[in-house]
């Protein structure tokens, strides 16, 4: 005789058929997107491959040297044109130098406006008009302490703000990046909020080592550095050397640059180069100079200490960083 | 899917195990034909580091594709990704190790001494405790070194296969440390540590629903455990 012992399971209990079939089919599918996700995104990354550098451009004219040139010797062109941070052309450092070659900078027009007598829209060539273009080799150092050497042509900034005439109630700079969908691939990303801002205390903004920039090794700066009108502030951090300005505007208020908004906790209004106030998840006490292998010390104020330094004299760097 | 054991060992597991390689042929040749950007240093690290998530995700889609395709011949695979993500981990810890933290060390005494193998183990160390995304990475790496240790067929064998078994699903931690340290690394475009985030997620969710479908079907244990009549 066959003794069947009872069963303690309940056929409530028990799985349907059905239903467990269905959890087979909802791990094929799950474990197949998977596989497929996985596929892609291990083949989907751009290969090791060095950019070309940006072709040369027009030579540009009449350039006089600077005192307040470094003397260092200057990274290469190759250097400067296919290593560089323009997230709206994307956000690795090659995409500027492929993604920037049919960038249109003529005719190139920049609004301003805010608390100044003369709000006007200036073509580029009346900016440039009569200004003297001067050679200015800047230590470029970036928040992700690497750093350069590089020979801009520009102009002080100053020499612009005054013919706008700023009013008493200016106490801020305030300057914003062309966003252009169609030409930038970038800026269709949620990476950063668009247009890109940055800006400047007036009073940094009227300091003689303040640029706009124009050129690179005295020809006309190519999109990926920032044409064909981009700041340069050598004594702060790389992202404030705002690219492509199209807008200039004078505000009594502190703006809000795109960094900043981004990550408050890890990116200041002020950015100066400071060895001694660390990134939060980096290092700055030390640099890697682009063609060194050895690191460099940073310097404070990235070695323009003595120019600037008064500007902040009683000011809480570790605060205002 | 029957492939005879020879063909597996003698020609599948080469091919495999040179394709492993490829990646570290590819970085290799870059440097030398200087098809690396100005900063070669950085492309080695970071380069290193995702083919280190790279093969974990593989090694982690062995089971998966089991399940799918049924061919659990696959599985003899694993132990070979699973070393493979360990060689560029421990690449990545080097290179970061000499590019990172030795290129930084004050050489007052010369390049090659005692003092700078201390200032380098100290500057490692400091980093490790200061950074929270260095932290996690260095952790993640650690957590390999056991399962390193333990793959041969005799420690297998040593730690019975249960224990064994346990003690390897540690790779479920590091690959969650791993994408949390690529994820603390990136300035603003968290794209691609995202996209490895959602798939060591589904691929871990894959052992989840695996053990829930297990524990939903009535077991030879549950019917051994009724009482005699």
């Amino acid at each position: 005789m066959l003794i069947k012992p009872a069963s303690d399971i309940r056929s409530s209990e028990i799985t349907p058929r059905a239903l467990y079939l269905n959890r087979r089919e909802f791990i094929r599918a799950t474990t197949g997107t998977a596989m497929a996700v996985a596929a892609g995104a291990i083949g989907g990354e751009a290969m090791l491959k060095a950019a070309p550098p940006a072709a040369h451009g027009r030579k540009l004219e009449n350039i006089k040297k600077s005192p307040f040139s470094a003397d260092e010797k200057p990274n290469t062109w190759d250097h400067i044109t296919t290593y560089n941070n323009y997230y709206e052309f994307g956000t690795d450092k090659d995409s500027p130098a492929m993604l920037s070659r049919s960038f249109k900078t003529e005719p190139w027009s920049v609004v301003v406006d805010g608390e100044c007598n003369k709000k006007a829209t200036w073509n580029l060539e009346d900016i440039l008009k009569g200004q003297t273009l001067e050679d200015r080799i800047y230590r470029h150092r970036c928040v992700e302490a690497w750093s350069m050497v590089i020979p801009w042509v520009g102009f002080p900034l100053a020499d612009f703000i005054k013919k706008c005439e700023p009013t008493g109630k200016a106490k801020y700079v305030e300057f914003t990046t062309l966003y252009d969908p169609k030409q930038m691939p970038g800026v269709r990303q949620p990476v950063l909020r668009w247009p890109y801002v940055e800006g400047l205390r007036l009073d940094e903004a009227m300091h003689p080592l303040t640029i706009l920039t124009v050129g690179l090794y005295g020809e006309v700066v190519p999109p990926q550095n920032g044409a064909p009108l981009r700041l340069a502030v050598p004594w702060k951090y790389g992202f404030k050397h705002i690219k492509s300005i199209v807008k200039i505007k004078f505000t009594e208020k502190q703006p809000l640059n795109t960094w900043q908004e981004s990550a408050p906790q890890e990116y200041g209004f002020y950015s100066n180069v400071n060895p001694t106030v660390d990134h939060p998840r980096w290092s700055q006490a030390t640099e890697r100079r682009i063609g060194e292998f050895l690191r460099r010390k940073t310097l404070m104020f990235n070695g323009y200490g003595d120019q600037v330094a008064s500007m902040y004299a009683g000011m809480d760097l570790k605060k205002n960083y | 899917m029957r492939i005879p054991d020879r063909v597996v060992r003698f020609l599948f597991k080469p091919i495999v195990f040179a394709a492993s390689l490829g990646p570290l042929a590819w970085i290799v040749w870059a440097a030398l034909t200087g098809n690396l950007s100005p900063n070669p240093l950085s492309d080695i690290t970071n380069e290193t580091g995702v083919w280190t998530l790279r093969f974990l995700c593989i090694t982690l889609a062995i089971t998966p594709l089991r399940i799918i395709t049924g061919w659990n011949a696959a599985i003899r695979f694993r132990r070979m990704t699973g070393l493979f993500a360990f060689f560029y981990g421990t690449l990545h810890f080097l290179i970061y190790a000499i590019a990172d933290r030795f290129a930084g060390l004050d050489f007052t005494n010369g390049m090659f001494t005692l003092a700078t193998a201390r200032n380098l183990a100290a500057s490692v160390g400091e980093d490790i405790y200061k950074r929270p995304f260095i932290t996690v990475g260095f952790t993640a790496w650690c957590t390999m070194l056991p399962l390193a240790f333990t793959s041969t067929a005799g420690m297998i064998r040593r730690l019975g296969g249960r224990r064994w078994n346990l003690l390897h699903r540690l790779v479920y931690l590091t690959a969650t440390l791993g994408v949390v340290h690529y994820y603390w690394l990136v300035k603003a475009d968290v794209r691609r540590p995202v996209t490895y985030g959602i798939v060591v997620g589904v691929l871990l969710a894959v052992r989840v629903v695996r053990a829930w479908q297990r524990s939903g079907t009535p077991s030879m244990a549950a019917a051994r455990r009724a009482p005699a009549p």
